[in-house]
């Protein structure tokens, strides 16, 4: 059992089998857990599709190691001593694609009272978005 | 610290999200209960905006307009260096450094209150290739810092104090301009807060550099 964790999602994965720094997946729990699933022209999401060099064993008897994909696409994972715990990231040069665009990257958080919020709500208005903390 | 400005503004198509870089439970609890903002102030416990708009301290600030682009990139929200020469022991600032202080704040909320009225009339509104030129954007280092920082903090909430505080660190050895970070972790390992001695070596060891980056804004101090 693996737990895995997106910027935007935590997923718990019966199927996962980890393998040192590999992490294998069924093309399922990849889509359902990142958003990313495997087609005939690579790994894709949404419009967006990378090709896989076939020459690296991104694939193995219907699991994808996600961890090597990751890896390929210059993204951060990090995982936990034990290998139940891993962290997939975005990668810098996305995040300042994203911040050069403009556009202000959409999040949904929740108030004291546990009430999810999303940037994208207050759409319309102009918004002063300001960090704090108790420390 | 918002409220008054949102009261004021509210009724002028305008809201102010605050988001708490903070991960213990009923941690800012206290400060909301003291502030009643009536603004929505979010918990982002694995400083996911942070990582986002790459925000490094607190107060920063993103001006994002009625269609949702980014007008004024993250910087210090009016914050100026003034806490440094403080006395450490007594707390007081001298009269200079606060004034200099509340200066910069005023000059700030001013500056916010010209584009509630004037939108992108405003002298504060950059035009997109400066908002471009202003944004600040991470590097390899601070996107695995990121991950590195939610791993710890999972860990921690699961009970795996030592290995998350490890992560924590490791988090804060790669993105070493975090004092968002650094200070998340210091409150987590009950090392202490900001008046404790190694908060203050920290900041020392900033020598000339700044602990609140100069705001680009006309009347504000450098």
């Amino acid at each position: 059992m693996v737990t895995l964790l997106t910027d935007t999602k935590e997923s718990v994965l019966a199927e996962a089998r980890v393998d040192g720094e590999c992490l294998w997946l069924s093309g399922t729990d990849l889509e359902a857990a990142t958003g990313w699933s495997p087609r005939p022209q690579g790994l894709c999401r949404g419009d967006v599709c990378v090709p896989l060099p076939t020459a690296r064993e991104f694939v193995r008897t219907g699991q994808i190691d996600v961890a090597a994909v990751w890896r390929f696409l210059g993204k951060p994972i990090v995982h936990s001593d034990d290998g139940s715990v891993w962290v997939l990231g975005e990668a810098a040069s996305d995040r300042a694609a994203t911040l050069r665009s403009l556009q202000a990257p959409d999040f949904t958080l929740p108030d004291v009272a546990g009430r999810m919020h999303s940037l994208s709500d207050h759409r319309g208005k102009k918004v002063l978005l300001v960090s704090w903390a108790s420390w | 610290m918002w409220q008054g400005l949102y009261e004021e503004l509210q009724d002028r198509n305008f809201t102010v999200i605050a988001v708490a870089f903070d991960s213990r439970p009923g941690d800012p609890l206290p400060w909301i209960e003291a502030a009643k903002p009536t603004y929505p102030c979010l918990i982002d416990r694995d400083h996911l905006v942070a990582d986002l708009y790459h925000m490094v301290n607190v107060p920063q600030a993103v001006w994002i307009d009625e269609r949702g682009t980014i007008v004024r990139p993250a910087e210090s929200a009016g914050a100026y260096e003034g806490f440094r020469k403080m006395n450490r022991v007594t707390r007081e600032m001298p009269a200079d450094a606060a004034r200099v202080t509340a200066e910069a704040k005023a000059t700030y909320v001013n500056a916010i209150r010209d584009w509630v009225r004037h939108g992108t009339a405003s002298e504060h509104v950059y035009p997109a290739e400066r908002a471009r030129e202003r944004t600040p954007v991470p590097t390899d280092d601070v996107a695995r810092a990121h991950a590195a920082f939610r791993l710890g903090q999972h860990l921690i909430r699961y009970g795996q104090a030592g290995e998350g505080d490890r992560w924590l660190a490791e988090a804060s050895r790669l993105h070493p301009d975090s004092w968002a970070m650094w200070r998340q972790r210091a409150g987590v390992t009950e090392l202490g807060l900001a008046s404790q001695s190694d908060f203050w070596e920290r900041v020392d060891a900033l020598g000339d550099r700044k602990y609140y980056a100069a705001v680009d804004m006309k009347g504000m101090p450098k």
